[in-house]
Formats: C-alpha cells, sequence, structure tokens
C-alpha cells in the first residue's frame, strides 16, 4: 500500500470529523464560557455566569441564592437513564438466555425479531406509545373492559418515558448480552450443577460472572443515548419533566440562551466522557469502535 | 447439545417461566407496531374510537403536500450523505485493515467511530453554532454535513468486518499477476466486500432517513425532513392520516432491514 494512500484514504474522514465535530464541540466550549447575546446568539466575553446559573439564581437583590432547579434536571436524567438501563438488562438476560436455547434456525429468525423493531423510525415507534397510551387510548380501554375503574393519565408521566425509553434502546441491550450468554459452555452448567449447584446458584456464580462483558457493553449503549434523549420526554413526558436533552433543546429553540444550553451540554458531554473512560479502564480489549 | 436424554423439567439449563416471559417480551415489542398499522386503516376520525375498514387516509397523506415535499428533502439528504458517508468510509476501512504498521491507527478508529460515542443532541448543537459562526444559511448543505458526519461510522462497521472477514490470498493473488492496485481493488477486493458495503450504505440510509435530534435543531430554510414534519403533525394531535403515514414508514423499514439482513446471512456465508 502505497504511502500516498496512506494519508489520502484516512484525510477525508479525518476532515470531516474535525471540521464537523472536533472544533463545533471546542466552540461550544467557548459559547459556555460566552456572555448571552442582547438578541439570542451570544457575544465573545469570558463569562461564567452560565455555570453558575446551573447552580445559583439572583435573587431579588442581585445576591446569589442556591436553586436546585437544574440540579434537579440533571438527578432526574441520571436516575432515569439508570432505571431505563436496569429494566433493559432485567428483560435482557432471560430473553437472550432463552433464545440461546433454541435450535440455530430459531436463534437467526428470533434475533431478527429483535432487530427489526430498531429500524423502524426512532419518531414512529415513539408516536405509537403515545397512541397506546394516550387519553382514552388502548390501554385505558383495555383497563375498563377488565372493569377497572374510569382511569386516565398513563400519558406525561415519567412511567410512560421510561417505558418509550426501554422500548427504544432494548435491542442495543439484547444484542451485546445474547452475543455473552450464546458463548457459555453448557458444561459449565453442568458442571455447577454436578457440584450441587442450585439453579440460582448457577445464576449467580456462572451464568452471570460470564454474561459481565456483554451486559457492560449493553448497558454502556443504552445508559449514554438515555442521557441525551430528546423525543421521549416531549412526547411521551409531555414537555413537563425536562430532561437534559430537552433542557438543551429549549436552550437552542425558544428560550434563546445559547451559552446556558452550551454549558449544559458541555456537562452532559462531560458526563458520558466519563462513562466511557471508566468503561475502557476496565475492559481495555473489548473495544470494538476504538476507545 | 445434551448427551444424556433429560425431560424438559429436569433440564438443568432452563429456568422456570423464561418462555413465558420470551413470549410477553417479543409481543410487546411488536404491540406499538401493530396498533398503529391496525389503526391507519380506522375510517374514524378518532384514532382510538374504531370506526370500520378504511384506506382513505392512505389517500389523504398521499395528497399532503407538506409530506410530500418533506418526503423530498429527507430523501435528497440521504442518497448525497449517504453515498458521502459510505466513500469516506470505505477509503477509511481499507487503509484501516490493509496498511501494515500504520501510525495513529488507534486514534483514527477511534475518530471514524466518533459519531456513535458521543450523544446526538451536543453533536447538533455543536454544527448549529458552527453553522451560525460559519454564516452558512443554506439548510440542505447544513443537513448533508451534518448528516455525513453520523453515517459514516453506520457504513464503516460493516464495510470494516467485511474486510477483516475476508483472506488476503486473493488481493496477493492479484498481485502476484501484476495488477496494478487500482485494477486489483475494483477486480477483487470490492466484488468481495460489496455486500459488506451495501449493508454499511444502506444502514447509513436509515440512519439520515430517521434522524430526528440534529434535524430538528438545524431546521431552517424550508429544509424540513419527514421526521421532523411529523413530529409537527404529532405535535397538533393524533390523527390516523399519522397512522397511515407511519405505516408507510414502517413497510419501508421493514423491508430495507430485512434486504441487510440477507446481505449479512450471504456475507457470512462467504466469509
Amino acid at each position: 500500500m502505497s504511502k500516498a494512500f496512506r494519508f489520502w484514504g484516512l484525510a477525508p474522514a479525518w476532515a470531516l470529523m474535525i471540521l464537523t465535530l472536533i472544533v463545533p464541540i471546542l466552540i461550544v466550549a467557548g459559547v459556555s464560557v460566552a456572555e448571552r447575546g442582547a438578541y439570542g446568539g451570544f457575544d465573545w466575553a469570558f463569562d461564567l455566569t452560565s455555570y453558575r446559573q446551573i447552580l445559583f439564581t439572583e435573587g431579588w437583590t442581585d445576591a446569589l441564592e442556591f436553586d436546585p432547579k437544574y440540579l434537579w434536571i440533571i438527578a432526574r436524567t441520571m436516575l432515569y437513564a439508570l432505571t431505563t438501563t436496569v429494566i433493559c438488562v432485567a428483560l435482557a438476560l432471560p430473553v437472550s438466555y432463552f433464545i440461546a436455547q433454541q435450535s440455530a434456525r430459531v436463534k437467526i429468525i428470533l434475533i431478527y425479531l429483535v432487530t427489526l423493531p430498531f429500524w423502524v423510525s426512532m419518531i414512529v415507534r415513539v408516536y405509537a406509545w403515545l397512541i397506546i397510551l394516550g387519553n382514552d387510548g388502548i390501554l385505558e380501554r383495555v383497563y375498563r373492559l377488565f372493569g377497572g375503574a374510569d382511569v386516565s393519565g398513563f400519558l406525561f408521566t415519567s412511567g410512560a418515558m421510561i417505558t418509550g425509553m426501554v422500548y427504544s434502546y432494548i435491542p442495543l441491550m439484547v444484542l451485546p448480552v445474547y452475543a455473552s450468554v450464546e458463548k457459555i459452555d453448557p458444561a459449565l452448567i453442568e458442571a455447577s450443577h454436578d457440584l450441587y449447584g442450585s439453579r440460582w446458584v448457577t445464576l449467580r456464580r456462572v451464568i452471570l460472572p460470564l454474561t459481565a462483558p456483554g451486559l457492560m457493553a449493553g448497558s454502556i449503549l443504552v445508559f449514554v443515548p438515555c442521557l441525551g434523549t430528546v423525543l421521549e420526554p416531549m412526547l411521551l413526558g409531555g414537555g413537563k419533566q425536562l430532561m437534559m436533552g430537552t433542557l438543551i433543546q429549549t436552550q437552542f429553540g425558544g428560550a434563546r440562551n445559547w451559552p446556558f444550553g452550551a454549558a449544559i451540554a458541555m456537562v452532559l458531554l462531560a458526563f458520558v466522557v466519563l462513562v466511557l473512560l471508566i468503561n475502557a479502564r476496565r475492559m481495555p480489549r473489548q473495544s470494538e469502535i476504538g476507545l | 447439545m445434551t448427551r444424556y436424554p433429560m425431560t424438559r423439567h429436569h433440564d438443568i439449563r432452563s429456568y422456570p417461566g423464561l418462555g413465558p416471559l420470551s413470549l410477553v417480551f417479543f409481543l410487546w415489542l411488536y404491540l406499538p407496531i401493530v396498533v398503529v398499522v391496525i389503526y391507519s386503516f380506522n375510517d374514524n376520525r378518532l384514532v382510538s374510537v374504531w370506526g370500520g375498514f378504511s384506506g382513505k387516509w392512505y389517500l389523504v397523506a398521499l395528497e399532503n403536500k407538506a409530506l410530500m415535499s418533506a418526503l423530498e428533502i429527507s430523501l435528497k439528504v440521504a442518497v448525497i450523505s449517504t453515498t458521502c458517508a459510505t466513500l469516506i468510509a470505505l477509503l477509511a476501512a481499507m487503509v484501516l485493515t490493509r496498511a501494515p504498521n500504520l501510525k495513529f491507527r488507534r486514534v483514527s478508529e477511534t475518530m471514524v467511530n466518533l459519531p456513535l460515542l458521543l450523544p446526538e443532541i451536543v453533536l447538533a448543537v455543536a454544527v448549529l453554532i458552527l453553522f451560525s459562526q460559519l454564516g452558512l444559511t443554506n439548510g440542505l448543505v447544513k443537513l448533508v454535513l451534518a448528516h455525513t458526519a453520523f453515517c459514516t461510522p453506520f457504513a464503516f462497521l460493516p464495510i470494516r468486518a467485511r474486510l477483516q472477514g475476508m483472506s488476503l490470498d486473493f488481493e496477493e493473488a492479484a498481485r502476484d499477476l501484476y495488477a496494478p492496485p487500482l485494477t486489483a481493488f475494483r477486480r477483487v477486493t470490492l466484488p468481495m466486500i460489496l455486500p459488506g458495503v451495501f449493508a454499511g450504505a444502506m444502514t447509513a440510509f436509515v440512519m439520515s432517513m430517521d434522524d430526528f435530534i440534529t434535524s430538528n435543531l438545524l431546521n431552517s430554510g424550508g429544509a424540513t425532513t419527514l421526521p421532523v414534519y411529523i413530529f409537527s403533525l404529532i405535535r397538533q394531535g393524533t390523527t390516523p392520516e399519522l397512522n397511515a403515514i407511519s405505516t408507510l414508514l414502517i413497510l419501508a423499514s421493514l423491508i430495507l432491514a430485512t434486504l441487510v439482513l440477507i446481505l449479512n446471512a450471504r456475507a457470512m456465508r462467504r466469509g
């Protein structure tokens, strides 16, 4: 392979990523410490107001008062992303185990069925839950059919948001977990049984440790996009319960406070990089995508 | 698998309730899709009240001019971005899998995959500010640039997998027979990795067509993409027309997904 091709083959990819990712993120970092412009946008002047705004609010007397409003949004984002990840693990582990026990042909079909909804447009998948959970929607009707009281209000709750998030990202959990479960040597499980390990002990001492790499990979794949998710809180949460993604978006839309939006984006980015670094240290050799 | 006969009940590998749980899981996975498809044939204006079977909402959807122009924008952006992303990914994958002792190999791979690692909303905000600083106003150009960036890793991963999976013997044979590098690539390598290239391109295409976060933030200058338009419809309230549009989209996704799956399966069998 010629020297020239080594360079020119990689140059477009580098140029694209530097131009549309690295430089823009550096600009975001800059904007996050810039001054809010008088008519939206921003002015280049060093100002830490945006970061201070995350923790404090200016009272009537210009004195700073501690205000956990935005901390709550950050905490809620973490909590919902974590809950979604845990539910995905709880679903993916038994389902992957079940799939791994089937014949080779059935395995392929079931894995295809797991991935298929992921190809369907994200907005359509979230919209579908809007119909199911909505006012006078399917869930309310079914509930009434079975003699339940006249309930309403499934939509615009944290439950609706988390349901939507689990539904959106579950294939990203099942695939790596299945890859781990499928590799488990059945002889190990038999050995555990021969040594008088109950099913529970076998699960805890044999299956779970062997599935750990897949669980870890899947958790990263689910947790990271959940941190920045936008559609579920806007449509299923009704925009009432902000998450970091929606908070950032409103700063660049209606609220028009670019420096503050940029500051929140930097906080989000910091969390994601932290998660990725912890993961890279834990399993240095397991990286498929070079981090 | 088991070496001695065991009834299912005594099979130590099985756990009670796995089957039913998995069944419920798959039903849950397909429930929303089935609901949308069924209700798209609902004659009633109200989404949740069944008023008889009808295909009229498909006609309403197909006559919607705003929908069609959004579809046109989405297709334009997706075709151009997919072409650029696939070419960039193919070049990068060739170098990263074939060049011996490459410097910066690891950091280059991270670079290509960077859009996968970072949350999309951050990237969307970043390009929004960049474009506003550059004074770029053409909505289509903005979308194509941003989409090309986040589509590249989706094109890259299947192509790289295919290049890593194929035997090097064929390329060596071509070289032994004095084929110039470009000829060897065109006549030997490319035909062999074509399923991977197609799978990558189609994944990139779907990602571009589906994108909401970036396209919504960059939405300006008459460049409203299909998901952004659908979002604005949802904001106005659920209608059966929306269900018909969704069903058409579901159909398109399922066809593309099945094509990619077949290509992948064929690629694996040959490799």
